[in-house]
């Protein structure tokens, strides 16, 4: 077990954001949480980090456990200049090698001396993807980390996670709206909004009342839509051997 | 060699340059550029605490900057627009400022030198100050450099790293506060801003890193300090605001250098422009 939370409470100011969340994260393992805008699911990462403290209940970390954390978007500030190498050098200084690892491990080798003004979106996520794994981290957090990339980009970026994850043998908790993705790449789902209404594999899961309602998802067929691409993935084969 | 009031004024232009140019930096790249000119302008509340109390002035004027500079933080965080906020506070500090030291009596008291500044009355203590100060705040921003940088950049990944940004974005106000109190004698409460944000701006288009970026931004502000001095001297204008024109007109000139040179190197790397498309 890498991290474990019991009946975790969070309010920001007053508002109760997140309620008796219990969840477990073994090592190696790929959770990924959905839920609506507003659900909570920025709140519950930015609590494991440590970014914001609960209200009631306890967090309990892994001895060792390291944390590589990547943030939804990163706004830069064109008044800022900052080279990617700077940049991965935040707040501690790192090898060079390390540098050069990360970035690589990241798919992106060659940006070390550009500004991160000049980053494509995809770029850049993949930019704060080897800044986390320069922490060397056993477990991965990410924050809806496709956000503004197009579909092939995504795809491109969840089946680098994949690979990173087989590689470094580092579990992933992320933050998702792509539910196609999720129910392709997860090994648990989990459906949040303010506390936890359901989770399991992602089939089950998309079969319970909760989550259809949660997404306004109608017929059988939308239902259907989703499996469809579960069933004839080889990624998904793939993931379950190596897990 | 300290006898000379000009070679003094010198020094102390050069001090609060120094110090001015990181911190400036930090109010460019975090868009401060508002909170530092309130910051400054309650400075006027601060001379006039001090003269009611018999105080220094940079006693008076580091008490109150840093009360107003927290006072901001705090009040930002709870709902209040800030630039709102700041207009309100910073022009009533500076009007019950001018108005309390009105009332003093008995105190013949030049209120240009303070709006203004009056570097050529720098005295030996006046020298310590600004320099003792400038030290402090440079190695407050250095020892905290990286964290400041990382807060200034993503708040969440510095929480991730377990840096607190609102510890440093206190660390900045303290700085802010220094700043404006070592620098009331050299450039005024109404200019001092001028020299935190546009040596800072005028850096920008010649950096590649931050710390390219502040250390030319200190250059840019010595050298006007200097030459500003230097041009004062000889036409006789007013010392502060002279200092002030020649960062301003630095600003303009590095702006367009680097506009031309773009342009000129885009033209060399793609030397034929597409006329022949027409055909």
């Amino acid at each position: 077990m890498l991290i474990q939370t019991r009946n975790l409470c969070v309010q920001i100011g007053k508002v109760p954001i997140l309620r008796n969340i219990d969840l477990q994260v073994q090592c190696g393992e790929i959770v990924t949480i959905i839920g609506p805008n507003g659900s909570g699911k920025s709140t519950l990462l930015r609590t494991l980090i440590g970014a914001l403290t609960p209200s009631t209940g306890q967090i309990i970390r892994a001895p060792g456990l390291s944390i590589g954390y990547v943030p939804q978007r990163l706004y830069i500030d064109d008044t800022l200049p900052m080279t990617v190498k700077r940049f991965l050098q935040l707040p501690q200084r790192a090898p060079a090698a390390a540098i050069q690892s990360s970035l690589a491990n990241a798919g992106v080798p060659d940006l070390q001396d550009q500004q991160l003004m000049s980053l494509s979106g995809g770029q850049l996520q993949r930019l704060l993807l080897a800044r986390a794994l320069l922490a060397e981290p056993n477990l991965l957090l990410l924050d809806e980390p496709t956000q503004g990339l197009d579909r092939r980009g995504s795809a491109d970026f969840y089946r680098q996670i994949d690979r990173l994850r087989q590689a470094l043998n580092c579990a992933v908790i992320m933050v998702s709206h792509d539910l196609q993705v999720v129910m392709r790449r997860s090994e648990r789902v989990i459906c949040l909004n303010g506390h936890i209404r359901c989770q399991g594999q992602p089939a089950e899961v998309g079969r319970s009342a909760e989550f259809r309602a949660l997404f306004g998802i109608e017929d059988d067929e939308d239902a259907l839509a989703l499996y469809n691409h579960r069933e004839h993935s080889h990624c998904a084969g793939a993931m379950r051997e190596a897990g | 060699m300290l006898d000379d009031f000009l070679i003094r004024a010198a020094l102390a232009g050069v001090g609060v340059s120094l110090a001015a140019a990181p911190l400036g930096c930090f109010i460019v790249w975090r868009r401060m550029a508002y909170f530092g000119d309130a910051t400054a302008h309650a400075a006027m509340l601060g001379v006039a605490l001090s003269l009611t109390l018999s105080t220094p002035i940079f006693a008076g004027v580091l008490l109150i900057s840093l009360l107003m500079a927290v006072t901001v933080s705090t009040l930002s965080g709870r709902g209040y627009a800030m630039d709102t906020l700041l207009g309100v506070m910073a022009h009533s500090a500076l009007a019950v400022g001018l108005v309390a030291v009105s009332f003093l009596s008995g105190v013949r008291i030049n209120l240009m030198a303070y709006l203004f500044g009056d570097i050529l009355a720098v005295g030996r203590t006046d020298l310590a100050i600004i320099w003792g100060g400038a030290l402090l705040v440079l190695v407050l921003v250095g020892y905290r450099w990286s964290a400041l940088l990382l807060s200034t950049l993503s708040p969440d990944l510095a929480l991730a790293s377990g840096i607190s940004p609102r510890r440093e974005q206190l660390v900045l106000t303290i700085a802010l506060a220094i700043v404006v109190a070592v620098s009331i004698k050299v450039v005024g409460v109404l200019l001092i801003a001028s020299m935190l944000i546009i040596p800072a701006a005028s850096a920008r288009r010649f950096s590649r890193t931050p710390e390219a970026m502040a250390l030319m931004a200190a250059v840019i502000g010595a050298c006007a300090s200097v030459s500003g001095l230097t041009l004062s001297y000889h036409f006789d204008s007013p010392t502060g605001p002279t200092i002030v024109c020649v960062v301003a007109l630095l600003f303009v000139v590095l702006n367009a250098a680097h506009a031309v040179t773009r342009r000129m190197r885009a033209a060399h790397e793609h030397p034929t422009p597409c006329l022949d498309r027409q055909d």
